[in-house]
């Protein structure tokens, strides 16, 4: 059963660039929040935020925002199979003859790559604003992170998504998954300022050391060494992928 | 090899103590033209998402094509296009890129994907149409939308469910058309399920008439309907003696049975249209005043009522109201 068909994978992946480019609006609206936290937090925390000494705030705060971006878009990539549960379409796609691994592999291919391209868009306003990026090869390192991160929370949303029912579960895992995973992740400050029990929790955040990597590949500053974020990195994004997958493999369609 | 196309037995469902499917045996051969009838909730859609490996069978087995449908799951999904009951398009693709998608998700590749795109829109007149989003078509366009996508990869089986359900009368018609034109000119074999009478005996080669879960009756529409036989006469009357008229009437060899009840009488009868006047005669004798006479040949409504004892919940009753029935359902006790 673990057949991999690249055809129909490249079939799901292109069904999601198609949607994402004809929702225009849609995209517009994902990409408001970020930018306008990366525009006010940034000029209104510049003065008074404790950051690592000699660090910009800006160049501290972009790389926290385009890991927002990542874990707000991918985590709603997985979870919109949801909606093609309710307007089924998911059954179009389930009773095709194509392994269900192949099926998991075209969602997230798809969604991995709105969320990157997101991701990348908010590097625009970030670097009009102050951020400055260390070179090429560090962007080149940020798209590993960007990915890693994008295929974790797409795959944690696929993996919700299977369990769900029906919509209801939505908002739930939004605000109470997607909210403490951001504010926990070091995202807007440095995870050092918290109390040490809130801390433990930041540690065990796979988007902490998205963000720090992120930080490390693009501005040159970082709390933990790079290899151990792209460790950890790694790991949670295997672990979430072969959740997602799993899940998905027994979940029904109706 | 001359196997069935569908050859299931024993296929049961389950849902939490509530039997939807019982233990159904189903033979249908290549090339054929079968039909599920049945009221709502009788368990065609689940018979369906079985053989169609979208959910697993409680009990019993089955095989589409060769294969079986709990083992070989990718082996039936090849050989099997659907038309689900619900809609299954993405409203925010094209109609030909809806249909795009599905041909890659079958290996087909770009030339052979093209050709086939612009055969099934010609089949179900939407050729102009290829270039609008789904959203944008009503919901007649996006069934024949539908059931275009479900042949475009040649499929051995077409399962359709419902496929015209909520349609006007003239969508239905050309539907009709193209699941016959496709059934005889491409030989696919079609399954295809319906509460519609008309449609089921204007279709189909066989049907199965299935109510709660069960096969009740099996055979091509012509003779189930040749198994009621007689064709049934309804005498609205005005006053009079019914009970009398009714024993009047069925001491007649022709009649096989008659049935009064409130203001009418129901009868069965051979070669009614020859045998009204006398009807109409021996009522008159009787000081019993008719104020209408109708009469229909048995339709696949008639086979329903007689195996099952009620009428079909929803299905169009083609004249006739709350009391005809009342009558009909009675006359079922008193059959030969
Ligand atoms: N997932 C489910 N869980 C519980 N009961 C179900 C489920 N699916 C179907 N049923 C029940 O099984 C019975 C048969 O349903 P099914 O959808 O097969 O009927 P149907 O013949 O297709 O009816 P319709 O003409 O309304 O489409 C119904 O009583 C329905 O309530
Ligand atoms: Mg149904």
């Amino acid at each position: 059963m673990a057949r991999i068909d690249p055809y129909a994978i490249y079939s799901l992946w292109l069904r999601e660039m198609i949607r994402f480019f004809r929702l225009k609006s849609r995209v517009v609206g994902s990409l408001a929040p970020p930018f306008f936290f990366l525009a006010i937090l940034g000029v209104g925390f510049r003065s008074t935020m404790v950051v690592p000494e000699g660090v910009n705030y800006i160049d501290f705060l972009a790389p926290g925002i385009i890991g927002m971006t990542l874990l707000f878009s991918a985590t709603f990539g997985g979870l919109s199979m949801l909606w093609d549960r309710e307007f089924g379409f998911l059954r179009e796609i389930m009773v095709a003859p194509v392994s269900r691994l192949s099926i998991v592999l075209g969602r997230t291919a798809g969604g991995v790559t709105t969320a990157v391209m997101q991701g990348v868009i908010i590097l625009v306003p970030g670097i009009l604003m102050g951020l400055k990026i260390t070179g090429l090869g560090g962007f080149l390192l940020s798209l590993v992170f960007m990915v890693l991160i994008a295929t974790t929370f797409n795959s944690l949303g696929l993996a919700f998504a299977s369990r769900m029912k029906d919509m209801s579960g939505f908002s739930l895992i939004m605000n109470f998954m997607v909210f403490p995973v951001f504010l926990l992740s070091g995202a807007l400050f440095p995870v050092e300022n918290l109390p040490p029990w809130l801390r433990i929790l930041s540690y065990l955040d796979p988007l902490t050391y998205g963000v720090d990597g992120l930080r490390a590949s693009l501005v040159g500053v970082s709390a933990f060494p790079l290899v151990l974020d792209l460790a950890v990195l790694a790991a949670c994004c295997a672990g979430s992928l072969a959740l997602g997958a799993y899940l998905f493999e027994i979940s029904d369609v109706e | 090899m001359n196997e069935a196309a569908i050859a299931a037995s024993g296929l049961t469902m389950r849902f939490d103590g509530f039997t939807a499917v019982d233990k159904v045996d189903l033979h249908i051969e290549k090339g054929e033209l079968f039909g599920l009838l049945g009221p709502n909730g009788a368990g065609k859609s689940t018979i369906i998402k079985m053989l169609t490996t979208m959910i697993r069978p409680t009990d019993g087995s089955a095989l589409v094509w060769g294969h079986d449908i709990g083992r070989e799951r990718d082996a039936v999904r090849s050989s099997i296009g659907v038309v689900f009951q619900d809609p299954s398009v993405d409203s925010q693709l094209t109609g030909r890129e809806n249909l795009d998608f599905h041909g890659r998700m079958y290996g087909m590749d770009a030339r052979l994907r093209q050709k086939r795109i612009e055969d099934v829109l010609d089949l179900v007149d939407l050729a102009e149409k290829a270039d609008v989003l789904l959203e944008d078509y009503s919901g007649g366009m996006q069934r024949r939308l539908e059931i275009a996508r479900g042949l475009m990869h040649h499929p051995d089986v077409l399962f359709l469910d419902e496929p015209t359900l909520g349609l006007d009368a003239q969508t239905r018609r050309y539907i009709w058309e193209y699941i016959q034109n496709m059934n005889r000119s491409e030989g696919v074999t079609v399954v295809i399920t319906t509460h519609y009478m008309e449609e089921a005996d204007y279709l189909c080669d066989r049907v199965a008439i299935i109510d709660r879960g069960r096969i009740v009756a099996l055979d091509s529409p012509k003779n189930l309907k040749d198994l009621i036989g007689a064709d049934l006469v309804v005498l609205e009357v005005g006053d009079g003696h019914l009970d009398d008229l009714a024993g009047l009437l069925s001491d007649f060899d022709w009649v096989v049975s008659a049935e009064a009840s409130g203001d009418a009488v129901a009868l069965r009868v051979d070669h009614g249209e020859s045998r009204i006047p006398e009807i109409v005669l021996t009522a008159s004798r009787a000081g019993v005043k008719i104020r209408s006479v109708s009469m229909h040949e048995p339709t696949l409504e008639d086979v329903f009522l007689e195996f099952t004892g009620k009428k079909m919940r929803d299905a169009d009753t083609g004249g006739g109201g709350g009391k005809l029935a009342a009558v009909q359902s009675r006359m079922r006790t008193r059959r030969h």
